[in-house]
């Protein structure tokens, strides 16, 4: 009796183990492309407010621009809804002129009067990415005259002053610039909020997908746009599902619940290197890892400290050793792959030259400083490395570390001494940065512009000059030779280190292949991906 | 006369007891809800991060910065935000989630049946398995048996859950094949069931969906019992050192003595005595369950309330963090309602 309970025990284990074994399928759908990545920070599909990396990424998928870039070279800009665009004689005045025969997902074709709403929807709700906009002096009165239909297919954009073309193109390459569809967004105005409530969690773009469901902090699922007018995507249905876990994001890419896991860090890299079914994707991303130095710090103003500092940082080691695959040293605000970006690297580590700085500034013996720090991969590793070496010419580094939310709340106080985060470009223009970076017109606590440099107390009323007129100038090879001589200047006397540039990772199995990474968040492509 | 006025009396006390008790208990339940509201809300306003920041980003122009600082009512004084705040609490209305942008209620709705199905099976794990091994550890105590349990016991205490999901999911989703992996359902079978109460193994099963079932249940397998695992520490801890105590009894004794049997003696009398500590036991750690369990939902792609609150936390996501406290509170509440009907029906002397 004794043994066939115990029989029976261990059948229905067996059993139940079968079971539960084969309601699991191996491989995913042959029409869908399943994607494990943390999508926990969108807040919004509608492209006149999403401005989380997540949410470009959607979006980038399902609109598109009058203007774009070429991804493999930022610099080459192209017509993609417009097919001329021109700036008049005035330098203020520019014409687009939309390609015929352009359908939205609905079936409604394009017109100028959909490039117009979208633009003056931007610029009149004004959410989080509006500025993009309204820096051109755009706003909720003069949008409707300044932004209009000259006929069915024409559109003119009248801005404030004179910019640097280039700038005004790069900017309508922003997410806040996309084309929606303006019949069907305006069928879901409710108390005048531009359709903003349902562009939430709906789509009405041109682009290769339409979202079908975004259910946050879970998943979202694109499929095929049928009036597409380009290449009809080769997987018309597209899953991503939020992982926080990137041990659990390799795990589900290694078993193949998944064909691409997206935010896996070194060492998950590394170890779904060694998979045969499991190969990369990669690009150069925008973001930049940097150190911020309070100038209003006794001793982080002296200029001797700061560029003793740049020398005190082990770049290469940080590369090798805690950024592998994930990050590369750059150490100008442009990002390489930018208009005017500089690939100079002036700065190694060297433990001699820092000292004899330190002594030259009259602190040989060190000094004590604080540094807030995020308390995640890769800013903690980091941070710790600098302590060490820090430590190497006596400077007691103490980190205080936090979320990165309260870094910021603090920074943007201008209450932390030195501060270690990254900076990504709102869009693809040097100005988004060299403006933050290199530019402070009023250092008093009530400015309105608070940059990155107002937040580190930096006082630059003349490389703010140099900064203006580089977005100024029309000739778009001198415009990269002024922000090349900036960012050289800037270099060696900012109280910023700049150390990393971003690359993105995306590991998939071999039967998934074709994601495009591009530059921007909005340049990461699904419709190219092919499954065998 | 006065003798009538005394039997009136007599007739409506007990009423006029039972009213009053009902009334303590609602008092007391409305101060234990405001209580957590106000202290949850104060500490939202006292962590040092911005709360505008969660809504707008690092980037946004000053003027965005203000307008949305309005629109949050930040710049109303703290009182005024609370008692705005409490009033469409009142009303049934706990606000929009800055970070998914849809109303709190809608959001509960969506991540609580996730972490109830998880917790749910998981207490049963605990119970099933936690009650009957504590017993026997009291029973064979300091044996080996008694070692062994409590050798366990200790583990599910001090292993960190993150870790045991991920040699969980490493062992038997990877290598074995025998569970379903992280999520709550394979792809395939999204959008199979239409979601009524949330819970997709009651979902599939009210529509007949039997293969979304049984998938279901293989991503909730391994969770639950890992959850399970570390209820059944608990559980059985404490069931043993109920029973050592019960096993010292004279009622024991003398149960023996009268030539019960000896599985009478246990699992009828001295369980038995055990079983109102041991309801309390259970209701909190099925409480803390519900809470949700961040790390588990973290390492198992798990949506749920867990992970919702603390994200929003960090965010200060004021308003999903006040409504995610109402849901944990009302848990509490409610289990410990639960517990005392349960006592009452359990212990002769409670009535």
């Amino acid at each position: 009796m004794r043994h066939s309970k115990k029989s029976l025990a261990a059948v229905l284990l067996g059993s139940a183990a079968m079971v539960l074994a084969s309601s699991a399928y191996a491989d995913t759908p042959k029409d869908t492309v399943v994607m494990a990545k943390q999508i926990d920070d969108i807040i919004s599909l509608d492209p006149g407010e999403a401005f989380e990396f997540s949410g470009g990424e959607v979006d980038g998928n399902v609109y598109e621009r009058l203007v774009y870039y070429d991804v493999k070279n930022v610099s080459k800009m192209f017509g993609a809804l417009a097919e001329t665009y021109s700036v008049g004689p005035d330098g203020k005045t520019y014409t687009f002129k939309l390609r015929p025969g352009i359908k939205f997902s609905s079936g409604n074709p394009l017109t100028a009067a959909d490039a117009v709403y979208s633009i003056q929807r931007a610029v009149i709700m004004n959410k989080t990415p509006g500025f993009i906009l309204t820096q051109f002096g755009f706003t909720k009165d003069n949008v409707g005259d300044r932004v209009k239909a000259t006929d069915a297919m024409t559109v003119t954009m009248e801005t404030e002053k004179k910019f640097a073309p280039s700038f005004f193109y790069y900017c309508l390459t922003a997410n806040v610039s996309s084309i929606v569809d303006s019949a069907v967004v305006k069928q879901h105005e409710q108390n005048g909020d531009f359709g903003n409530d349902w562009l939430k969690t709906h789509s009405a773009g041109t682009g290769p997908y339409t979202i079908r469901s975004w259910k946050a902090n879970e998943s979202y699922v694109l499929d095929a746009n049928p009036n597409y007018h380009g290449t009809a995507p080769l997987t018309p249905h597209v899953i991503v599902r939020h992982v926080k876990e990137v041990a659990t994001q390799r795990l589900l890419l290694e078993k193949g619940d998944v064909d691409y896991a997206r935010d896996l860090g070194k060492d998950e890299l590394e170890a779904v290197s060694k998979n045969p079914d499991i190969t990369f994707d990669q690009g150069v991303k925008g973001a930049i890892t940097y150190l911020g130095l309070n100038q209003k710090n006794q001793f982080l103003k002296k200029p001797e400290v700061v560029e003793a500092l740049k020398y005190l940082v082990d770049y290469d080691g940080i590369q090798n050793n805690i950024l592998r695959g994930v990050r590369v040293v750059h150490q100008a605000f442009l990002p390489i792959g930018f208009l005017g970006a500089v690939d100079d690297k002036p700065y190694r580590f060297d433990l001699a030259k820092a000292k004899e700085l330190l002594a030259k500034a009259g602190l040989a013996s060190g000094f004590s400083v604080s540094m807030d720090v995020s308390a995640s991969y890769p800013g903690i590793d980091i941070a710790q490395a600098l302590q060490a070496s820090w430590a190497q010419a006596g400077i007691k580094l103490e980190l205080i570390q936090g979320d990165r939310k309260q870094v910021i709340t603090k920074y943007r106080a201008r209450n932390h001494e030195s501060v270690i985060l990254e900076w990504g470009p709102d869009y693809q223009d040097p100005h988004t940065n060299a403006q933050t970076f290199a530019s402070n017109f009023d250092n008093s606590d009530a400015s309105p512009t608070k940059t990155l440099a107002w937040r580190n107390s930096w006082d630059i009323p003349e490389m703010s000059k140099k900064t203006q007129a580089a977005v100024e100038e029309f000739d778009a090879e001198k415009r990269a030779t002024m922000y090349q001589d900036l960012q050289r200047e800037h270099q060696k006397v900012s109280p910023f280190v700049i150390m990393f540039q971003q690359i993105e990772v995306a590991a998939h199995r071999k039967s998934a292949d074709g994601f495009v990474v591009g530059p921007g968040n909005d340049s990461n492509w699904y419709s190219g991906i092919k499954k065998n | 006369m006065a003798a009538a006025s005394a039997a009136g009396k007599r007739a409506t006390s007990p009423a006029l007891k039972r009213a009053r008790g009902v009334l303590r208990l609602i008092g007391t339940v409305a101060l234990t809800f405001f209580g957590l509201l106000l202290v949850t809300f104060l500490i939202g306003r006292v962590v040092p991060i911005d709360p505008v920041l969660a809504a707008v980003g690092d980037r946004a122009p000053q003027e965005v910065y203000l307008r949305v600082r309005s629109e949050l009512g930040l710049d109303q004084p703290l009182y005024v935000q609370f008692y705005r705040y409490g009033a469409a609490v009142l009303q049934g209305d706990l606000g929009k989630s800055v970070l998914t942008s849809n109303p709190v209620l809608a959001d509960i709705k969506r991540f609580f049946p996730a972490t109830f199905e998880l917790a749910t099976l998981a207490t049963l794990i605990g119970v099933i398995v936690g009650i009957p091994v504590g017993v026997l550890a009291a029973v064979r105590q300091n044996r080996w048996v008694d070692q062994i349990i409590r050798v366990l016991g200790l583990l599910g205490y001090s292993v960190p859950v993150f870790w045991l999901g991920l040699m969980g999911l490493v062992l038997l989703y990877v290598h074995l094949g025998w569970v379903a992996g992280p999520g709550r359902l394979d792809v395939f079978y999204e959008d199979l069931v239409e979601p009524k109460t949330g819970v997709i193994l009651i979902d599939s099963a009210l529509e007949g969906e039997w293969t979304v079932f049984q998938n279901a249940f293989a991503h909730l397998i391994l969770p639950a019992s890992i959850l399970g695992y570390f209820s059944l520490a608990y559980v059985s801890r404490m069931t043993r050192s109920l029973m050592i105590e019960q096993l010292r009894q004279e009622y024991v004794v003398t149960a023996r003595v009268k030539g019960l049997s000896e599985a009478r003696v246990i699992w009828r009398h001295a369980l038995g005595n055990v079983m109102v500590p041991l309801v309390t036991v259970v209701a909190l750690s099925y409480a803390n369950l519900l809470e949700g369990s961040v790390l588990t939902e973290t390492v198992f792609a798990w949506p749920g309330i867990g992970q919702y609150i603390t994200n929003s936390l960090l965010n200060v996501d004021m308003n999903a963090v006040l409504g995610g406290t109402i849901v944990v509170g009302t848990v509490f509440v409610g289990l410990n309602l639960l517990s005392d009907v349960l006592y009452r029906a359990l212990d002769p002397r409670a009535r």
